[in-house]
């Protein structure tokens, strides 16, 4: 007990307190004018919306993903399985280097879709597909245990009581694997606003279009307005820790329903 | 509702789980498969559940393709080994699972579900657990309200798959006496699966025997304990003295002694000669079929059981009444009160 308070305290809260004391240096009229600024705002706009976006996706391409993985043998599923982890291993900045090549105008994918007339590459639809890459295996990950412990006999008993594929879907497994779904979104989209490495390389960094809020605190430090960018770091954090502790309570009143085994 | 299976195969690899199986089972009775593991009587009722298909056979409802619909046309009532309830849900929800899923046009309205799970959480006598999740129910009352869901579709049959085999020995015990009184209550057609003869003898009316993939024997409960079909049926549903035994020129041997028993009408070459137990009659010496010397004695309840050396060189088990005198180092003559012979 004594041990993980301290651990905790040195590790992550004396950190964020240090934070708070940094931003408490300037008056409540200065912070407001940092965050207000139309650069400020716009960051953390493309950081939370394009995070949350990115986070749906991979909430409903990683279910697809990790029910193919659990439900089905097929050849190189180990294979597959294992790829699942290379965002999580791979160095940031490869993956950005890495997406921001194959998304280039002469990209293998970016040459087709800019036929098609969608650029990717250095713009806002580029930092979005580097927070889906970064994202994806968080849900796989959380929901992965969950299925596999999931008896399929669940689905022939909702099958011979006289529900359709659809109903036992909806019904019966996508309840049984919502606290895991929840915990899955809300992993990927904290990786997702965090990202900064990946995210760089393909974003163009256009101040107000495609400027990330790490970016900016980045920017701001080596101006050495470092109020500035303390500012902007604790809006990130607060709004972070409000979307977490939501999240949580969703998973809570979620798991509340199905007790512990 | 009849069920009539013909000619069922199902392979799972190079292993044939069902070998060409037949069976007819008659309207409203309560029939057990029973059967070691691995002997094809889970395959067969997930066939007839729709949860499993066949390789070639039929299987027909009251005359009628079932093979035809999927396990959700069928309106076949199944209760897994393990319970599979839902555990997000509420074991009133539970019950009502297969009523709310019913299509528009016949589902019942909100009252009318209400009543009928109440109704049948009476039947199984659990209504005071309505608002508890699967979670925190025992075994067996977990197994009761599996089996009250299934019953909600007014299941056309129903189907029990190990029912008790997760329980423990007394849960189990009082579930089986509940199960048929159950049963006599609401006359739908069921089979369960089961692998322990205590219960199939107990519960069912008719009890098929059924071994690597084909039926051995079907009969009533006091048709397989006593007039066995085969060696397997004998060596599986209660225990059997097995003896190698050698038929030729009219006699019985066994070893080099010749047996005191009728040797009519039977193919000459080896054989052996099954008898329970309890069948083994204990005289003086000389004068039964065999003779032995009593090795050791325990009592086991109401029998005891002695070690005895056979002459012929075999050591069997026998069970005798308690008050029969019997001490270690006795020679005894030991006759077959009833025994059958099964070549091979």
């Amino acid at each position: 007990m004594g041990l993980t308070l301290s651990w905790l305290s040195v590790i992550i809260l004396i950190p964020l307190a240090g934070l708070f004391l940094r931003s408490l240096e300037l008056s409540p009229e200065q912070f407001w004018n940092i965050l207000s600024s139309r650069r400020t705002l716009n960051a953390l706009r493309v950081s939370f919306g394009l995070a949350f976006a990115a986070a749906c996706v991979n909430l409903v391409m990683g279910s697809i993903i990790v029910w193919a993985l659990v439900r089905y043998r097929f050849p190189g599923r180990r294979i597959f399985d294992a790829i699942v982890d290379v965002p999580f291993a791979l160095p940031t900045a490869v993956a950005g280097v890495a997406l921001t090549a194959l998304f280039a105008e002469k990209g293998w994918l970016g040459a087709p879709l800019a036929a098609l007339g969608l650029k990717v590459a250095f713009t806002p639809v580029g930092i979005f597909v580097a927070m889906i890459f970064i994202g994806i295996p968080f849900v796989v990950r959380t929901v992965q245990p969950v299925l596999q412990d999931l008896d399929p006999e669940i689905e022939e008993a909702a099958g011979s009581l006289g529900a359709s594929r659809l109903q036992t879907i909806v019904r019966v497994i996508l309840p049984s694997l919502a606290p895991a779904l929840l915990t899955g979104l809300a992993l990927a989209f904290a990786r997702a606003v965090g990202e900064y490495g990946s995210v760089i390389f393909i974003a163009g960094n256009l101040p107000n279009v495609s400027e990330i809020a790490p970016l900016l605190i980045v920017i701001r430090l080596s101006e050495f307005r470092y109020a500035d960018a303390t500012a902007i770091a604790v809006v990130m954090l607060v709004v972070s820790f409000v979307i977490i502790f939501a999240v949580n309570r969703l998973q809570r009143w979620a798991q509340s329903r199905i007790p512990a085994r | 509702m009849t069920i009539e299976v013909k000619n069922l195969v199902k392979k799972f690899g190079s292993f044939a789980a069902l070998d060409g199986v037949d069976l007819k089972v008659n309207d409203g009775e309560l029939l057990a498969l029973l059967g070691p593991s691995g002997s094809g009587k889970t395959t067969l009722l997930r066939i007839i559940a729709g949860l499993d298909w066949p390789d070639s056979g039929e299987v027909s409802f009251n005359g009628e393709d079932a093979l035809a619909q999927g396990a959700r046309e069928r309106h076949v009532g199944f209760v897994f080994q393990h319970y599979a309830l839902f555990r997000h849900m509420t074991v009133f929800e539970n019950v009502a699972f297969g009523l709310r899923v019913q299509p528009r046009a016949v589902r019942k309205d909100e009252a009318a579900i209400r009543s009928r799970v109440k109704e049948l959480l009476d039947l199984v006598q659990l209504d005071w657990l309505a608002d508890r999740y699967p979670s925190q129910l025992s075994g067996g009352q977990r197994q009761r309200i599996a089996l009250a869901r299934a019953l909600a579709i007014e299941p056309r049959i129903l189907l029990l798959d190990e029912p008790f085999g997760a329980l423990d020995a007394k849960v189990r015990k009082e579930l089986r006496k509940w199960l048929r009184s159950l049963h006599h209550e609401i006359h739908v057609t069921s089979i369960f699966v089961t692998h322990d003869q205590e219960e199939a003898l107990e519960v069912a009316n008719r009890v098929v025997v059924m071994d690597k993939g084909r039926i051995e024997q079907i009969g009533s409960p006091d048709d397989v304990y006593d007039n066995p079909a085969t060696a397997f049926v004998h060596g599986f549903i209660g225990e059997s003295i097995v003896l190698p035994i050698q038929i030729g020129d009219g006699a019985i041997r066994l070893g080099d002694r010749q047996l005191d028993l009728a040797a009519d009408g039977l193919a000459p070459g080896a054989s052996k000669l099954f008898v329970r137990r309890h069948d083994m009659l204990v005289g003086p010496p000389g004068s039964g079929a065999f003779e032995g010397a009593v090795q050791h004695v325990r009592n086991f309840g109401p029998v005891q059981r002695a070690e005895v050396a056979l002459s012929g060189g075999e050591t069997i088990e026998i069970d005798a009444p308690r008050d029969k005198e019997l001490r270690a180092g006795d020679t005894i003559g030991l006759n077959p009160r009833r025994y059958r012979i099964f070549a091979g």
